[in-house]
């Protein structure tokens, strides 16, 4: 078996190499209008998945979709430089011993045997006008993500729908009484009337004892008899933060904190949800929190931060 | 259940107090109190052989329980007499409690640390226990009592009939169910990526070392 996949190998390789370099010191040959052609074609296809890129970044920036059509774009591109630079450019191998090139007139005569190259290659203006075209829309594909920055996209990404006054619901709708809440209990709740799939929505409320809270001091008052709120996204890659420690007895075990099951970013609950551990970059976001007349759970403000992760394109 | 909550208080002297004090009180900074904690807690703390702990400092793991029987309800008695609630009784065989809604609660509410079939894993700062011996009892127990670092689960989260179709699914998921295959210890996908990719590596490998061994002619 090793021997007949060498044998195979070697065959294939040399089988390539006699059709493509002609003989040292043969003359040139006609220019190779079939895989000029596919040369075309293959610049014309870099430049319409270029294209398409941008078309579906301003469309329907669906990250898949734009991931396939950049790649294809390179593809396209590197098959296109692939086929002209084996095909097209007439390949000689040829020797010639030269001198420093010292004079004027010695550099001319370099000059022409370089220009000499190209005589194997016809529409040489067409080959410029397609590879400038192809290279042009491919960097304007590239540019395009950075029309996304400005004013526009932290609208976006800060939206969210809590407001003040904004009653916290369970799942099923229900409103959550505070009382109910337990100290070392996790509840999960979403504002009352919007879309709980919205990135921005899902908070998780837990309830630490009075004296643990060691909140900034500009957020004094966010936590009514130590009830919680904090975004359920991870700051990270945008997991739902589900794990959650809570010491049954705290001087032998770790502190209370919230943890992200992908990549275990761990965030203490205590002091505004800060990065204790783990790959997150941010804090996560605290939900100010207060209880109404009635004695359920409302929201008393906007997030203290952007809930969602740290990338584009996920707000949902 | 009927210990002798007077033998209880003598086995507590000569297995518990040292760190939870003569009077059941704690020691600030060791252990706890135990008053108030009841049956409950004792129960499962003993009979899953998480206490008595040798280092007080450590994460409770589970072990075969130091006790025999009798001195396990004895002692549970004496901690239940201290207050507190009492032993769950939990029923699993009844055949009332719905399989699939145990696994979409245990989804919800466990499987987060506990991973789907209960296989355990870890949380920063602590490992999560596998739940491959609990009985049902047991895991009643600890939802409602939050040992270690595991969240509490009160009656308004899950009510009593929920938390026995965990249990059932509990026991339900120490055998789950293979439809075929290698069930590699049912911890899920990344394994069994693994597994595909030592196996690819193998193949790249004896590859290469093929081609390596193929002298320039």
């Amino acid at each position: 078996v090793k021997r007949w996949l060498i044998a195979a190998l070697v065959l294939l390789l040399g089988k390539l190499r006699r059709k493509r370099a002609l003989p040292p010191g043969a003359a040139l040959r006609e220019p190779d209008r079939r895989a000029e052609n596919a040369t075309f074609v293959l610049l014309l296809c870099t430049m319409l998945a270029a294209a398409g890129f941008i078309a579906l970044y301003i469309a329907n920036p669906d990250t898949q979709f734009l991931g396939a059509t950049i790649g294809l774009a390179l593809v396209f591109l590197a098959a296109a430089c692939l086929v002209a630079g084996k095909r097209v450019v007439p390949q000689i191998e040829g020797e010639k011993e030269r001198p420093e090139l010292e004079h004027v007139q010695e550099q001319e005569e370099v000059l022409a045997v370089i220009a000499q190259g190209g005589a194997g290659v016809s529409r040489k203006r067409f080959f410029l006008l397609a590879g400038g075209g192809a290279v042009g829309v491919l960097g304007a594909a590239l540019l395009t993500p950075a029309l996304s920055c400005g004013p526009e996209a932290n609208r976006i990404l800060s939206r969210s729908p809590w407001r003040r006054g904004i009653l916290l619901v369970t799942e099923s709708d229900e409103p959550i009484a505070a009382a109910g809440i337990v100290v070392g209990e996790l509840v999960t709740a979403f504002p009352a009337a919007a879309d709980k799939e919205d990135i921005a929505s899902p908070v998780i409320v837990v309830r630490v004892r009075p004296d643990e809270l060691d909140l900034p001091p500009e957020r004094q008052g966010w936590a009514p008899d130590g009830l919680l709120a904090y975004s359920k996204i991870c700051t990270h890659a945008g997991c739902a933060v589900s794990e959650y420690r809570y010491p049954l007895y705290d001087p032998t075990a770790p502190g209370p904190a919230v943890v992200c099951p992908c990549h275990y970013s761990t965030f203490s609950v205590t002091d505004g949800g800060n990065r204790i551990f783990g790959p997150a970059g941010r804090a996560l976001p605290q939900l100010p929190l207060e209880v109404d007349g009635d004695g359920n759970l409302v929201a008393a403000g906007d997030f203290s931060g952007r809930p969602g992760p740290s990338w584009w394109g996920v707000r949902q | 259940m009927s210990g002798d909550a007077q033998r209880g208080r003598e086995l507590y002297l000569t297995g518990c107090q040292s760190c939870h004090g003569v009077d059941a009180r704690g020691i600030h900074g060791t252990a706890p109190s135990l008053h108030d904690v009841g049956a409950a807690s004792a129960d499962f703390y003993l009979s899953t052989g998480r206490m008595p702990l040798d280092d007080p400092k450590s994460q409770p793991d589970r072990t075969e329980p130091a006790y025999d029987r009798k001195s396990l309800d004895d002692l549970i008695a004496y901690i239940g007499s201290l207050g507190g609630p009492a032993v769950p009784q939990v029923d699993v065989v009844g055949g009332r409690l719905n399989l699939s809604e145990g696994q979409r609660l245990f989804t919800e509410n466990c499987a987060a640390c506990h991973q789907i079939v209960g296989r355990g894993g870890v949380i920063s700062g602590a490992f999560v226990p596998t739940l491959l011996e609990a009985t049902p009892r047991q895991v009643v127990e600890a939802a409602r009592i939050g040992p270690y670092v595991m969240p509490r689960f009160s009656e308004a989260q899950l009510n009593d009939r929920e938390l026995a179709a965990i249990a059932r699914y509990v026991q339900y998921a120490k055998h789950p169910e293979n439809p075929g295959g290698w069930a590699l210890f049912n911890v899920g996908p990344v394994p069994e990526g693994m597994v595909a990719w030592l196996i690819g590596l193998l193949a790249l490998l004896f590859v290469i070392r093929l081609l390596g061994r193929n002298e320039a002619p």
